[in-house]
C-alpha cells in the first residue's frame, strides 16, 4: 500500500482553511445517527470526545482510571505553547512552526505542523472560556513565560500545574456532556482489541476492570487517544498504568506504527535511588535557567564522591567540570533537552558521575544563591526545592542537587494522515498516541498543545468527512468479526491465566526496561542494538512461559492488568529496536554513535533518511514491513542544529 | 526497616473484609510507601498468593488515584503529602502500621484497599463546568481578571478529587471537595451566568449520594494533601443559600 498522507496542495498558510472547506459534512439530523467510539480521556481524548457530542453525535469515551480526570496529562507541570504574540516580542504562527520544525531536527511534517501552530491560539481561548485558571499579571491579563530554549515568550502555564488545569478544563466539558446524555463514560475499562469490519475499524473490546467482563462496543468510527509507551523502559516519567496495549492491539490489525525508536529523554530528572524504584520524578527545565550543571573533572574524585567521602562542597573550583558550558559557550547550561542528556551519559560512561550509583550529576545553585539570595531562588523554584527533599532527603540549598536523563516521552506511535485517520480506515489517533506533529524531538509545552489541538479542533472537522463517506447506517453489531475478536480476547486472557511459572510481571518488565536503557535508550548503534533484538525475543518468548499471573478473570485482577501490557512492550520493544537500527541517521533523541560530526553532535543523512518510518505488522515473528512516507520540505530549509 | 502491616483485605464489594498481617522486611527509607506495597506484592504473588489490591498511577501527588488510610489518617502522617509521595524515612524500624481503605458508605470498597469514588464525578457531571462549546469563545485576553481573583480561584481549582476529606470526616461528608469547585467557578467571571444554579445542582447531587453532612470539625482541612481551605466551605453555603432565595 502506498502511504498518502493526504496533505493538501497549495501555500502553506492556506492548507487548513481550504481543506476544511473540501470536507465532506454531515447533516445535522443525521448527527445523532452516528456512534464515534473515544478511548482515552486525556487532553486529546476528552477533547475530542466533549466537541464530538456537542457537534450532535453519539459518544462512548473510555478509560482505565477510576475517572476521566486521572489520565496522565495530568502530571504535565511546565506551560502549553500558544502563538498569540501577547508579549510583543516578535513571535506568530510562521515562528512556532519554524520553531517546532527545526526542534524535531526536520523530521515532521510541514503541513502538520503549521496546522498546529495555526490552531494553537484557539486553545487558549477555549481554555479561558472554561474557566482554566492560567498565571495572570497585575493587569489581569495572561502571563506568558519562555520555555526550553525558545526565544520569544509563548508559553501559558498554570503555576507548576499545566496539565491538571488543561484537563480539569476538558473534563468539565465532558462532564457537560455526559450529563446531558450524549456521552457515555466507562471507567475502569481497557480496551483489548479493536474490531474490524470489511477493513474497516467498527468496534472496539474492552475488559471492565472491576467485573472482568469482556464487553465489545460497536461505533462508526474508533478514536485511539490512548497516549504515549515511554513504560516500556520501565523506569520513566510517566504514569504507572501508561501503557501501549491499544496501538498495539491496532498495530497488529493493520494501523502502522511511525519512528517507533523516537523517544524523548528529559535531562532532569531525580535519578535512580535503588532497584526498588517504581517510576522516576521530573524535575522543571526551567531550573536549568539558574543552575550550573558540573561533575568532578577526575574519576578519583568522583569515586571518592560516590563512597561518600567526600562532600561535594569540599571540591575545588579547579577541580569541577561545567561540561556544558565549557562545550557550548553560547547556549551552556540551556541547550536543549537532547543534548543536555546525551552528555551526562557521557561524563557518568566517562566514569566522572556522582551519587552512590555514579549515575548523576550535579545542578548547584550556589553561585545563584551567592548572586540573589537564597529568597528569590526560593521564590522562583521553592515547590521544586521541597519536592525534591522530599525524595531524597537532602538539602538542595545546601548541596547541589544530583540529576540524571529519564524517558519523559515518545514522538513515535501510530502512522496517521493529515485527518488523523491510521492505515486502517474508520481508526484515527490523537495526541502522544500518534506520530504526528513533534519530528525526532519534541519541544517543551508542546504536547499539551497538540493534544488539545487534535481534540477540539481538527478531529471534528476531519472525522466527519468520513463519516458523511460512510453513512448513518447503523453498525451490526451481531456480525460474526465482534464475536471473532472477542473470542480472541478472551483466548489471550485464559493464556495469561494459565501462566503459573515463577517468575513476576514486574521482573521481566525490569528486564526489557534495562535493555531498552541499555541498548535503546540516550544512544546507540547497531552491534548492540542487534544484541538486545536478540534479548528481547528470548525474554518474550520466557515471558509466555515463565511469568506468574494469579488469580481469575471475574474479579479485579492487577497482576492480569500488568500482564497484558507487560506482553505487548515486549513485542513493541523489538519493533523500536528495528527501527532504531534501520535509520542509519543520528536526529533529535535518536542517536547512532557511528553519525556524529566531528564535535560529537547528531549528523542526520537527509538524503537518505528524511522520510517517516512506518511499519507494517505481518504476523507473529514476522518481520514487520517498512513503508517510507517521503517527508518535503518547501518552506524551510534543512540546517544542522548547533548549540556552540 | 523491618515492619509488620495489617492490611485490610476484601475481595469484592458484597463480601465481609478482615485485617491480615504481613511482614514487610529490607524496607529502605528511600522507598515510598508504595514502592513498600510492591515490595511486599511481589513477594506475595511469589508465594503465589494474591497480592494487595491498591489505586494509584501518577506516583506525583497530582492524579487523585491514591488513597489508603494509614494508622488511622487518610494519606498517612505527613501533612499536605498524598500517599504515593509518602516516604519511609517517615516511620521508624519495627513499627507496626495499619491499612485501610476510605470508609464512608458513598465509597463502597472495590477490593482490599481500592474504593470506588465515582459519586465524585457525578456530582461534578451535575454542573461542575461553563456552558461553553467548542470554537466561538472571545479572545482570551478580552476577559481580564485581577490577579489576586484569579489566584485565589485558582488554590481551589488544585483540589485532585481524591476522596480523603471524606475519609476524614466522621460525617464523611464531601464539603471540602464540592466546595473547591462551587468556589473555583464563583470566583471568577467566567462562572457567574451559571453561578447559582450550579451551586444548587451540586449541592443537591452531593445530598442525593449520600455524603453527611458538615458539622465543622476541620478533619477535612487538616487531611487534605492539597490544603483546600475550609473557607471554600462557608463560600458553598452562601452560594446555595442565594440560589435558594432566588428561587424564592
Ligand atoms: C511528568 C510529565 C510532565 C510533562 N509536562 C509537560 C509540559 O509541561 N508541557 C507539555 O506540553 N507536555 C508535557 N508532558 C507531556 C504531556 O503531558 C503528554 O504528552 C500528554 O498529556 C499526553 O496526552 P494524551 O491525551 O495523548 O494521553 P494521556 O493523558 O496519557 O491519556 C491517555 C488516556 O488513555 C487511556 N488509556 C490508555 N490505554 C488505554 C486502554 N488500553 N484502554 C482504555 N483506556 C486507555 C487512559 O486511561 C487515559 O485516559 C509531560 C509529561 C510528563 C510525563
Ligand atoms: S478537597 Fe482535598 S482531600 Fe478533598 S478531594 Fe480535594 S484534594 Fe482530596
Ligand atoms: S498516585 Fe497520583 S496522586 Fe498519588
Amino acid at each position: 500500500m502506498k502511504l498518502d498522507a493526504k496533505i493538501p496542495v497549495g501555500p502553506l498558510a492556506e492548507k487548513w482553511t481550504k481543506h476544511k472547506f473540501n470536507l465532506k459534512l454531515v447533516n445535522p439530523a443525521n448527527k445523532r445517527k452516528y456512534d464515534v467510539i473515544v478511548v482515552g480521556t486525556g487532553l486529546a481524548g476528552a477533547s475530542a470526545a466533549a466537541s464530538l457530542a456537542e457537534l450532535g453525535y453519539n459518544v462512548k469515551a473510555f478509560c482505565f482510571q477510576d475517572s476521566p480526570r486521572r489520565a496522565h496529562s495530568i502530571a504535565a507541570q511546565g506551560g502549553i505553547n500558544a502563538a498569540k504574540n501577547y508579549q510583543n516580542d516578535g513571535d506568530s504562527v510562521f515562528r512556532l512552526f519554524y520553531d517546532t520544525i527545526k526542534g524535531g531536527d526536520y523530521r515532521s511534517r510541514e503541513g502538520n505542523v503549521y496546522r498546529l501552530a495555526e490552531v494553537s491560539v484557539n486553545i487558549i481561548d477555549q481554555c479561558v472560556a472554561q474557566g482554566v485558571p492560567f498565571a495572570r499579571e497585575y493587569g489581569g491579563l495572561l502571563d506568558n513565560r519562555s520555555f526550553g530554549g525558545a526565544q520569544v515568550s509563548r508559553t501559558f502555564y498554570a503555576r507548576g500545574q499545566t496539565g491538571q488545569q488543561l484537563l480539569l478544563g476538558a473534563y468539565s466539558a465532558l462532564n457537560r456532556q455526559i450529563n446531558q446524555g450524549t456521552v457515555k463514560m466507562y471507567t475502569r475499562s481497557e480496551m483489548l482489541d479493536v474490531v474490524l469490519v470489511d477493513g474497516k475499524a467498527q468496534g472496539i473490546v474492552t475488559r471492565n476492570l472491576v467485573s472482568g467482563e469482556v464487553e465489545t462496543h460497536a461505533g462508526h468510527a474508533v478514536l485511539l487517544c490512548t497516549g504515549g509507551y515511554g513504560n516500556v523502559f520501565y523506569l520513566s516519567t510517566n504514569a504507572m498504568g501508561s501503557n501501549v496495549t491499544a496501538a498495539w492491539r491496532a498495530h497488529k490489525r493493520g494501523a502502522y506504527m511511525a519512528n517507533p525508536c523516537y523517544t524523548q529523554i528529559h535531562p532532569t530528572c531525580i535519578p535512580v535511588s535503588g532497584d526498588h524504584q517504581s517510576k522516576l520524578t521530573l524535575m522543571s527545565e526551567s531550573l536549568r535557567n539558574d543552575g550550573r550543571v558540573w561533575v568532578p573533572k577526575t574519576k578519583e574524585i568522583a569515586a571518592r564522591l560516590q563512597k561518600g567521602e567526600i562532600k561535594a562542597k569540599e571540591i575545588k573550583e579547579e577541580d569541577r567540570d561545567y561540561y556544558l558550558e565549557r562545550k557550548y559557550p553560547s547556549f551552556g547550561n540551556l541547550v536543549p533537552r537532547d543534548v543536555a542528556s546525551r552528555n551526562a551519559k557521557e561524563v557518568c560512561d566517562n566514569g566522572q558521575g556522582v551519587g552512590k550509583s555514579g549515575l548523576a550529576v550535579y545542578l548547584d545553585f550556589a553561585d545563584s544563591i551567592k548572586r540573589l539570595g537564597q529568597p528569590e531562588v526560593a521564590a522562583r523554584y521553592g515547590n521544586l526545592f521541597d519536592m525534591y527533599q522530599q525524595i531524597t532527603d537532602e538539602n538542595p540549598y545546601e548541596t547541589p542537587m544530583r540529576i540524571y536523563p529519564a524517558v519523559h516521552y515518545t514522538m513515535g506511535g501510530l502512522w496517521v494522515d493529515y485527518n488523523l485517520m491510521t492505515s486502517v480506515p474508520g481508526l484515527y489517533a490523537l495526541g502522544e498516541a500518534n506520530f504526528s506533529d513533534h519530528g525526532a524531538n519534541r519541544l517543551g509545552a508542546s504536547a499539551l498543545m497538540q493534544g488539545l489541538a487534535d481534540g477540539y479542533f481538527v478531529i471534528p472537522y476531519t472525522v466527519g468527512d468520513y463519516l458523511a463517506n460512510i453513512g448513518p447506517a447503523p453498525i451490526d453489531a451481531t456480525r460474526p468479526e465482534f464475536a471473532k475478536t472477542k473470542a480472541e480476547v478472551q483466548e489471550r486472557i485464559n493464556k495469561l491465566l494459565s501462566l503459573r511459572g515463577t517468575k513476576t510481571v514486574d521482573e521481566y518488565h525490569r528486564d526489557l526496561g534495562k535493555i531498552m536503557w541499555e541498548y535503546c535508550g540516550m544512544s546507540r548503534n547497531a552491534e548492540d542494538l542487534k544484541r538486545a533484538k536478540a534479548m528481547v525475543s528470548e525474554l518474550r518468548a520466557d515471558f509466555w512461559k515463565n511469568v506468574i499471573v494469579l488469580g481469575e478473570n471475574e474479579e479485579v485482577n492487577q497482576s492480569l492488568e500488568k500482564a497484558g501490557r507487560v506482553a505487548d512492550f515486549l513485542e513493541l520493544g523489538e519493533l523500536m529496536i528495528d527501527d532504531a537500527l534501520n535509520r542509519d541517521e543520528s536526529c533529535g533523541g535518536h542517536f547512532r554513535e557511528e553519525y556524529q560530526t566531528p564535535e560529537g553532535e547528531a549528523l542526520r543523512n537527509d538524503d537518505e533518511f528524511a522520510y517517516v518510518a512506518a511499519w507494517g505488522y505481518k504476523g507473529d515473528n514476522m518481520p514487520e514491513e517498512l513503508h517510507k512516507e517521503e517527508l518535503e520540505f518547501e518552506n524551510v530549509k534543512l540546517t544542522q542544529r548547533s548549540y556552540k | 526497616m523491618n515492619l509488620t502491616l495489617k492490611v485490610w483485605r476484601q475481595k469484592n464489594s458484597t463480601s465481609t473484609g478482615k485485617f491480615v498481617t504481613y511482614k514487610a522486611e529490607e524496607i529502605s527509607p528511600d522507598m515510598s510507601f508504595l514502592e513498600m506495597l510492591d515490595v511486599v506484592n511481589e513477594g506475595l504473588v511469589k508465594k503465589k498468593e494474591e497480592p494487595i489490591q491498591f489505586d494509584h498511577d501518577c506516583r506525583e501527588g497530582i492524579c487523585g488515584m491514591c488513597s489508603l488510610v494509614i494508622n488511622g489518617e487518610p494519606h498517612g502522617p505527613k501533612r499536605a503529602t498524598t500517599t504515593c509521595q509518602l516516604h519511609m524515612r517517615s516511620f521508624k524500624d519495627k513499627d507496626t502500621i495499619v491499612i485501610e481503605p476510605w470508609r464512608a458508605n458513598s465509597f463502597p470498597v472495590v477490593k482490599d484497599l481500592a474504593v470506588d469514588r465515582s459519586a465524585f464525578d457525578r456530582i461534578q457531571q451535575a454542573g461542575g463546568y461553563v456552558s461553553v462549546g467548542t470554537g466561538g469563545v472571545p479572545d482570551a485576553n478580552e476577559i481580564a481578571i485581577p490577579k489576586v481573583i484569579a489566584d485565589e480561584a485558582f488554590n481551589s481549582a488544585t483540589c485532585i478529587g481524591c476522596g480523603a476529606c471524606v475519609a476524614a470526616c466522621k460525617n464523611a461528608s464531601a464539603m471540602l471537595f464540592v466546595s473547591a469547585k462551587i468556589s473555583q467557578y464563583a470566583m471568577l467571571p467566567q462562572g457567574q451566568p451559571e453561578r447559582y444554579q450550579r451551586a444548587e445542582a451540586m449541592v443537591m447531587k452531593m445530598d442525593e449520594e449520600g455524603f453527611g453532612s458538615c458539622t465543622n470539625t476541620y478533619a477535612c482541612e487538616a487531611q487534605c494533601p492539597k490544603e483546600i481551605k475550609v473557607t471554600n466551605i462557608a463560600r458553598m453555603n452562601r452560594e446555595f443559600f442565594t440560589a435558594e432565595f432566588i428561587k424564592g
